[in-house]
């Protein structure tokens, strides 16, 4: 093979920063209760903007007492108006919050940036489009729920707590079924992410949504504990962290609430030697580096046919030589910022270990900003499953790159790991594509494709990646009383 | 009057039948040797049965996760097969059951031909679920993109089973279930009532269900149970026979460390037709994508 | 690449004598057929997204005035018509060497593109302007003649001064798998495209990759068409519809960037048919640049097959000049 040297391209994409003329922020926020937006208990926080580190408002935390409250507006709003509305209804409300959504996308995508630090390209194409559509199918449920198979007795309130990986999106996925089904929701957003949230209560207020329907208290984790943990939630659901979970898991114990968790995940990516190879690095970089790798199914683990894996990692460094990192804002950022200073300590930590251990770095030679968290798309070879980056959730743009001989080895080295959120394989095999997807013990198996959702289509995990599904007919199942089943 | 109901000549002395554990296909005693007394209704004696200890617990999930390789893999019409087949094997060997329940629980001989009756209809039951249960419960999704798409339940893993007092159709309506979707599991079974029990294990062995996808445990409950709800191989807790709340809110906090699923115990009328909730409570759903191109 | 890579490395420039079956995988019929079908395959949807994703960069200032004149730059300013005339092709020639007649600073086109029989008319037209004539030839656009009408067709042209010779490959061979047969034309026409003095003409394979219908084909026919000594890979015609597609010129410059990679040979790309707006044409640079490379951003390696995309062009060159928008009626119509 001939190595061709990258030269410097005399095609330099002018920045094309998106404005942020379109978003309206705020010196500070409150909480969102009972219909109405109003001054937390707690000490309030300041959420920054990643890329830049500088604070864009000041945000409201909410205590035991705002939670309270919070609770107590749910409840009456579930048994007085929310419960006993025909679904045909509660769907017209849930269209109108769909219908709002698309149209401030431009600015849900922008603060959504702004505050998370994803690239606009990302929040504009996939994140924003996404929240609407799940608003949208869930709509439809809520007249139809006789025929999904899980009865039609709402659960009451449910409390949910999301990340701050995709903050509105994490938000749909929840609200949207809760709502559907007849229940009523106090959601608490990453404390990293409050700011969609906040504007998705002023959208619900937009759309007449009857007070206490919705409550958004924001909050760092102490706040969350109190949602999960408040005596008259029904119903508990969480994204985030393997950890944070099993706490969860713990103090819902003996109770009768019921819990979905969306959890961790060490996805595993199987490039086989018959793969259509441009499609598959493709599709590689798109499981490790959308969203910076702040996904929990994000294939950051991609195991290669050692018969093709220098061929693989030669395309995959030329291709990864193209991404480009930096302002957020810019519509040609592939790459943008990591969401904050913690985090960045620690996928750099990891990174760090990676290196202690054997594994070897390789990123592309890409300039970063001055200020703001960063971390250069970033590949480390020669790993092994006893390395620690091939256990751990990074959560960071950060792929180990391991070898397998044979199919079954393959499914081995994927399953040998306690999450089981996703897979991916990459083979132009068909039955050979089948065969794999029986045996990887993975919610959502990607063949020749990764990182797509869809609202019809559930997800979720085997093993410590949670249990529940979210989204699709399975979705309704977490906000349904069991009894009719 | 129980221990003698083989006799027909008042001259031979009995073989009696030593209850012991089910675990991987065998039926050894308990590692520890440990025994404990069993009595009927009226507190006579009945048995030694085997008092299991943490150590047979953790070998009972060895052989479990051992067995879920190629019975969760196995065609679903086989596994529907193979239950039937235990619902053969058990109307076969009623007799002996209904006494053993008659026995354990004082229920007249009427009650206990009922539980009999339905703890082979309940067999049935589940086996037809076998190959059907993805039907109802999977789903082909129309996403919107060029992606085929499609979501079917797979069983969760390794589950273990907290049997109710019930000592027959209750263990029969736990158990079936679970391995019908291909679970494989290590059952508690009543404490009180352990005998029904370990002849409903000799029922299964006969009744061509692999080694390990079974496994059954005597002894005390509360000695057991942490163990296994601890078990970082244990996929699966079904908490259906723990009466003790605290107990029970113990084991689903041990449960919480590799995130089992767990079945909490509630009111239940075992009695009643079932609904589908204790084969969903443990299968997973998977979904997986394709594209659709030429 | 999956497909053999023995052969040695050689300097990535260009070269008027492209060794035909540098890979040497066409010693038989099975050997060809093996290695046309060991190539890696498509995956449509995930080709089309990478399409699509690369359609979303927004060029803008700087960029697009680079793009704009790089663009100009690199159109074959083609006229294929029954009703093509001397007049007419004189006039496209004029247009092709000072695209604006309002701005100096303007780039010429890279060729005047037209059938056989107008290439003299062309070459005079252009004259020592730098601007080459390409030629379509070989029955063009079916194709469907005798060999030795099709190298007549082309021998007229080269003799006639064409730079560049637009070949269409046998489609109906390729579907039915006779690659021997499509192999064995590109070869003649390109021993035809040979000038004794040297100034070989260029040839260009067009595969016509609306025929072709899938993308592994299309991959299969630019390896085949760089086996045979291509200069360059063209999508189409331009009188097929489906014509250009961006997803469609993706796989054919991963196919030169990996045939660069195997053997050391630059191989040109041209995209022709339906690309129209200058929005289209930046659409394409960026896929070039990300795909193939900054070594194709250059007239030699990567031109685009089209008429009315000039004009668009030169409006938004304008547009830019001028800070305002522009109108038909400033830009010519020839």
């Amino acid at each position: 093979m001939t190595e061709i040297p990258t030269p410097a391209s005399p095609f330099a994409y002018a920045p094309a920063p998106e404005s942020t003329s379109v978003v309206d922020l705020r010196t500070s926020y409150g909480l969102f209760v009972d219909g109405a937006f109003v001054d937390g208990r707690g000490e309030s926080f300041t959420t920054l903007n990643p890329a830049t580190e500088q604070p864009l408002a000041e945000v409201a935390a909410a205590d035991a007492a705002d939670v309270d409250a919070a609770v107590k507006a749910a409840r009456r709003a579930q048994e007085r108006v929310w419960g006993r509305m025909p679904g045909r209804e509660r769907a017209k409300y849930l269209f109108r919050i769909a219908r709002i959504i698309q149209e401030r996308s431009r600015e849900l995508a922008v603060l959504e940036t702004l505050d998370n630090g994803k690239p606009i390209k990302e929040s504009r194409d996939v994140d924003v489009p996404m929240v609407a559509a799940w608003f949208f199918y869930y709509a439809g449920w809520a007249d139809k729920l006789e025929h999904a198979g899980y009865g039609t007795t709402p659960v009451g309130v449910a409390g949910q707590v999301i990340p701050w990986n995709f903050p509105l999106m994490m938000l749909a996925w929840k609200v949207a079924p809760a709502l559907a089904c007849g229940n009523t929701v106090v959601l608490k957003p990453a404390e990293t992410t409050p700011l969609t949230a906040l504007l998705f209560a002023e959208i619900c207020q937009q759309a007449d949504l009857p007070a206490g329907v919705v409550n958004v208290l924001t909050g760092a984790g102490e706040t969350g504990r109190l949602v999960v943990g408040h005596d008259d939630v029904d119903k508990v659901a969480f994204t985030g962290s393997t950890e944070v979970g099993r706490q969860i898991a713990r103090a819902v114990a003996g109770t009768r609430k019921k819990v979905t968790l969306e959890l961790g995940g060490k996805a595993a990516n199987i490039v086989f030697d018959d793969a259509a190879i441009d499609q598959a690095v493709e599709g590689t970089v798109n499981g490790i580096f959308f969203n910076q790798g702040h996904v929990c199914c994000a294939g950051s683990r991609l195991l290669v046919q050692e018969s093709i894996a220098e061929e693989v990692l030669d395309r995959l460094r030329a291709r990864m030589s193209t991404l480009r990192v930096g302002d957020p804002l810019d519509k040609n950022t592939d790459v943008g910022a990591i969401n904050s200073r913690e985090q960045l300590d620690r996928i750099t930590e990891l990174a760090a270990v990676g290196e202690e251990e054997g594994a070897g770095r390789w990123a592309p030679d890409c300039a970063l900003p001055s200020t703001g968290y960063w971390f250069r798309p970033t590949i480390f070879t020669g790993v092994t499953q006893a390395h620690r980056i091939a256990r751990e959730e990074v959560f960071g743009p950060v792929l180990s790159v391991l070898t397998f001989r044979t199919p079954a080895e393959a499914v081995e080295k994927a399953n040998n790991t306690p999450y089981g959120l996703s897979a991916g394989v990459w083979t132009e095999k068909g039955s050979r594509i089948l065969w794999m997807a029986e045996r990887l013990r993975a919610g959502v198996v990607w063949a020749n494709t990764f990182n797509k959702f869809d609202p019809t289509s559930p997800f979720g995990g085997y093993q410590e990646s949670g249990y529940g599904r979210e989204g699709g007919r399975h979705g309704l199942a977490a906000y349904l009383q069991e009894e009719n089943r | 009057m129980s221990r003698d109901r083989t006799r027909r000549d008042a001259d031979r002395i009995d073989v009696r039948k030593t209850y012991k554990l089910y675990v991987g296909g065998a039926f050894p005693r308990s590692e520890s040797a440990r025994s404990y007394e069993v009595t009927d209704a009226r507190g006579g004696f009945l048995a030694n049965a085997s008092l299991a200890s943490r150590k047979d617990g953790r070998d009972a999930v060895v052989a479990a996760r051992k067995a879920f390789g190629s019975w969760s893999t196995r065609t679903p019409y086989n596994r529907g097969q193979v239950v039937y087949r235990i619902a053969e094997v058990l109307e076969s060997r009623r007799d002996q059951l209904e006494r053993e329940v008659r026995e354990a629980t004082g229920v007249n001989a009427g009650g206990a031909r009922a539980e009999v009756d339905q703890a082979v209809d309940r067999l049935v039951w589940y086996a037809g679920w076998a190959d059907k249960l993805a039907q109802v419960v999977g789903n082909a999704n129309p996403v919107a993109g060029p992606y085929f798409n499609l979501s079917s339940p797979e069983p969760t893993g390794v589950v273990a089973v907290m049997a109710p007092a019930s000592p027959l159709l209750g263990l029969v309506s736990v158990v079936a279930p679970v391995i019908t979707t291909g679970n494989t599991c290590v059952v508690v079974a009543s404490q009180p009532h352990p005998l029904p029990a370990i002849t409903l294990a000799e029922v299964m062995a006969t009744a061509d269900l692999p080694g390990g996808v079974v496994n059954v445990l005597t002894g005390h409950q509360g000695e057991i149970a942490p163990w296994l709800a601890s078990h970082l191989d244990v996929d699966g807790l079904d908490l259906t026979g723990v009466d003790d709340a605290d107990l029970a809110r113990d084991l689903e906090v041990a449960a919480a460390d590799n995130l089992k699923r767990v079945r909490r115990p509630g009111p239940e009328d075992l009695a009643a037709d079932p609904r589908l909730d204790r084969m969903t409570r443990f299968v997973e759903t998977k979904t997986v994508w394709h594209p659709v191109g030429t | 690449m999956l497909a053999p890579m023995a052969a040695p490395p050689t300097a990535a420039t260009p070269s008027s004598v492209a060794p035909t079956d540098p890979l040497g995988v066409a010693g038989s019929d099975a050997s060809l057929r093996r290695f046309l079908h060991g190539l890696p395959g498509v995956d449509q949807v995930g080709v089309e997204s990478r399409a699509a994703g690369l359609a979303t960069r927004s060029i803008k200032t700087t960029a697009k005035a680079y793009a704009l004149d790089l663009a100009v730059s690199m159109v074959d300013l083609t006229t294929l018509e029954g009703a093509d005339t001397p007049g007419k092709v004189r006039a496209l020639s004029a247009k092709a060497v000072r695209p604006d007649p309002t701005d100096a600073s303007c780039p010429a086109a890279a060729a005047v593109c037209v059938y056989p029989d107008l290439v003299a008319t062309a070459k005079q037209a252009l004259g020592s302007s730098g601007v080459k004539v390409a030629s379509v030839a070989t029955a063009f656009p079916s194709g469907r003649a005798a060999l030795d009408l099709k190298l007549a067709d082309v021998a007229n042209a080269v003799a006639d001064g064409a730079d560049e010779i637009d070949m269409v490959i046998d489609r109906g061979a390729f579907l039915v798998g006779d690659y021997r047969r499509v192999l064995d034309e590109i070869v003649a026409v390109r021993e035809v495209c040979a000038r004794p003095g040297g100034h070989d003409a260029h040839l260009k394979v067009i595969l016509e990759t609306g025929e072709l219908a899938t993308y592994d084909n299309v991959r299969r026919a630019s390896w085949l068409a760089m086996t045979g000594g291509a200069d360059f890979i063209k999508t189409s015609t331009g009188k097929v519809q489906p014509a250009a597609t961006l997803p469609v010129t993706l796989v054919m410059l991963e196919a030169v960037r990996d045939f660069r990679r195997a053997t050391g040979r630059m191989i040109g790309v041209k995209p022709a048919g339906g690309i129209r707006t200058t929005k289209d044409a930046i659409k394409y640079l960026v896929t070039v640049n990300e795909v193939a490379g900054p070594d194709w951003l250059d007239p030699d390696w990567f031109r685009f097959g089209a008429s009315s995309l000039l004009n668009d062009l030169l409006l938004q060159r304008q547009k830019m000049r001028t800070g305002h928008y522009s109108g038909p009626d400033h830009v010519t119509l020839d």
